[in-house]
Parts: C-alpha cells; structure tokens; sequence
C-alpha cells in the first residue's frame, strides 16, 4: 500500500500567512485538488510544490488565479516541448553517428 | 566594476515620475520572474537587476544619490561618509521601509558590485523567499543507466545520496527538492536541478526506450541460415538466422530494449540488423566452386 503524506490547508494557510478563499479559487479553477478526511482539508504533498508556486506568482507579482490559471498552461506546455526538443535532438545524434 | 544603468534595466527615462517606476517594475518583475522562467539563468540575472534598479529608484534618497554620482561611481568613499551620517540620523527619524521588492531567491548577497559600493549591503527585506536553484550536470554512460543505480555527490559540502531510476534519458532532468540556495529570511531553500548527459554507446544506440545494433554474419549463415550468439544489456542470447537472409534484414528482440523511465519491468525492443559479411582472399578452389553455384542458377 502507498502512504501518502497529507498537509491540513489550515496548516498550509497559517504557515504561508494566506486565506483560505486562495485555496478555494485554486480548487474551482481545476488548479488545485484537495482531499477531505473527515471534516478536515488536505493537500497531497506531491501538489505541494506546485501550490507554493502558485502562491509566490499570486503573492510576488500580483496574478489572479486566471492568470495563474493561464501561465500553468503555458509552462506546462513549455515543459512538453523541452522534452519533445530532448528527444528529437537525441534522434538526431543517431543519425549524426551514423554519418 | 561596472556602471549599471538601472534606469535601462526598467526601460524607463531619467524623468520617470513613482509611478512610471512602480508600473515598469512590475511589468519586468512578471517577464523575468524565476517561476516564469524556469532554468532560465539569464532570466534569472536580469530579475535581479530589476530588483537593483527598483530598490534605488524607488526609493527617493537612493535615486538622488544614483542620479548625481551613479556613473561617477568611483567616488564611493564619499557616499560612504554621507550613508553613515544618514543611517545616524535614521536611527533618530526611525527605521523607515523601503518596501515593494521581489524574491525568488534574491537575497542581499546577490546585489550587484556596484550597489555595494554606492549604497553597502541591501536592506534585508521581511518577506521570506526561496532561494536559488542550482543547476548540476551529471555525465553517465549508457550502460550506467540501464539499471538504476545509487550515487552520493557532495553538495555544499552535504552528502547527498540519490538514486538515478533506470532508463532516463539524455537530457532529462530531475529535481531534488529543498538542496539548493538557502531561503531568505526563513524562505524554503532553492533546489538542485541536476541534468543528465548520458554518452552513446558504440555498440548500441538508443532511440526512446528501444535499442539499435547491427550485427555481422558469415556468408554461410546468411545463405544457410544457423544460430548466433548475441550481446544484449541484459545478456548474452542466442539468435536462430534464418536461411536466404539478406544483408540489412532487420529483427525485432522483443523486451530486450531499454527500461522505461520509472518502470523498470518494462522494457523497449532491441532491434538487430544484419550485416553480411563477404569472404575475401578465397581460394582458386573456393573461386571455381562459387562459379558452379552461379552457374547453376542461371
């Protein structure tokens, strides 16, 4: 069985000094899933890392969840092309070799 | 040292008003911001600047000093006079707050030489950030990353023990949480971003999760067909070549390839093709003997 480790978000919200309306957004724009044991909210710590990046462009640059909502797409998108870049240029040093 | 132009840096004229500064600020924050830009070094560098430039220029005391002797930099001892004569007389008015900077991982160290000399260290700010991520190369063989493998590096002089799953590939990057910078101001530490340059192999190439080698076989095999033994990463196989093969005829080794990434039941094919070697320095004998062959199959 995997254990998964979990963070309350009112944990998460106390630690990060933010409102728990944040996570609400984040949840409703699809951003966000948490899980509800019993009466209390929780966060997967593997969306953790993603969450307080989320936090840091709402936070240091001002960008409503739309906007997060928005650039999460693109560097999303930005991520597959980087891998699809990686593995063309490994299929062409196959061909480079064989020349 | 040299001169830096924050007024540049915020693509701003000298006659800019608080505002103009604080919309330009903003607008360059969001383009260069480190989560925007992820590994991107001189993305990075350029936030920094923009965070040099706003924290002088925004602050009223600071841009007057920058304006009036920011190019003439090499007269820092007298602005070093004029600061401690201001910081005793802030130390009366009270601390005031310069307000309105930016993190991801800028903390006072980073500031340029030439903030240093003109206004000392940066003022520490109260937000906490992240800091930095470091950016590492790891250089392994095709063979090393067959089967994954544990490794210990030393990073900032920590030693750090990590396990390269099997099957990940030339490029690839992976991300080991919390060992980079140290935050700011109690900020999460940056993390170590360490990038794999796996070598080609020459005897097999790798295409995805699938492997490529070509493979020499006497005449006789080809013509007659019969078995060969094989090299695989795995091991050693044996072949059956079927007769009348021609030189260039591909075969398919199924789960014989690379593992997949994180799933290292599964395994890509190896595909082997055949090169056929021809005999040289026959004999006369052998010579008349191929002749006969010919000649019975016209």
């Amino acid at each position: 069985m995997v254990r998964k480790k979990l963070i309350s978000t009112d944990e998460f919200c106390v630690h990060h000094n933010i409102e728990f309306s944040f996570i609400r957004n984040l949840c409703e724009f699809g951003l966000l899933e948490t899980i509800k044991v019993e009466k209390t909210e929780f966060i997967n710590e593997d969306q953790l890392e993603k969450l307080e990046r989320m936090l840091r462009l709402h936070r240091e640059l001002e960008i409503n969840v739309e906007g997060i909502d928005t650039i999460d797409h693109l560097l999303d998108r930005m991520h597959d092309l980087q891998n699809e870049v990686t593995q063309l240029k490994n299929r062409l040093r196959l061909y480079e070799d064989l020349d | 040292m040299a001169f830096v132009d924050y007024y540049q840096a915020l693509e701003i004229t000298k006659s800019a008003s608080d505002k103009d500064i604080k919309a330009a600020y903003r607008k360059m924050a969001r383009k260069y911001h480190p989560d925007v830009n992820p590994n991107d070094k001189d993305a990075q560098k350029k936030f920094q600047e923009v965070n040099e430039a706003n924290e002088v220029l925004s602050d009223p005391e600071k841009r007057k000093k920058y304006d009036q002797y920011g190019k003439d930099w090499k007269h820092a001892d007298q602005f070093q006079a004029g600061q401690q004569s201001q910081q005793r007389q802030q130390q009366s008015w009270g601390q005031q707050d310069f307000g309105g900077g930016f993190g991801g991982g800028f903390g006072g160290e980073d500031y340029s030489d030439f903030f240093s000399s003109m206004f000392g260290r940066g003022k520490q700010r109260q937000a906490n950030f992240k800091g930095q991520d470091f950016n590492a190369e790891l250089r392994l063989n095709l063979r090393d990353v067959y089967t994954s493998q544990k490794q210990t590096l030393t990073v900032n002089g920590k030693n750090l023990r990590l396990t390269i799953p099997a099957g990940i590939e030339n490029g690839q990057t992976i991300k080991i949480k919390g060992h980079g910078g140290q935050g700011t101001n109690g900020g999460p530490a940056g993390d170590l971003l360490i990038k794999f340059a796996i070598a080609n192999d020459p005897e097999f190439k790798r295409v995805g999760n699938d492997l490529y080698k070509t493979v020499e076989i006497d005449l006789q095999s080809a013509v007659l067909g019969g078995d060969i033994t094989l090299d695989t990463l795995s091991g050693k196989v044996k072949l059956k070549v079927s007769a009348e093969t021609q030189n260039g005829t591909k075969v398919k080794l199924k789960g014989k390839g690379f593992p997949i990434y994180k799933k290292e039941t599964q395994f890509g094919d190896l595909y082997v093709t055949y090169f056929v070697k021809i005999p040289t320095g026959l004999t006369d004998k052998q010579k008349e003997l191929f002749k006969q062959i010919f000649e019975l199959g016209k």
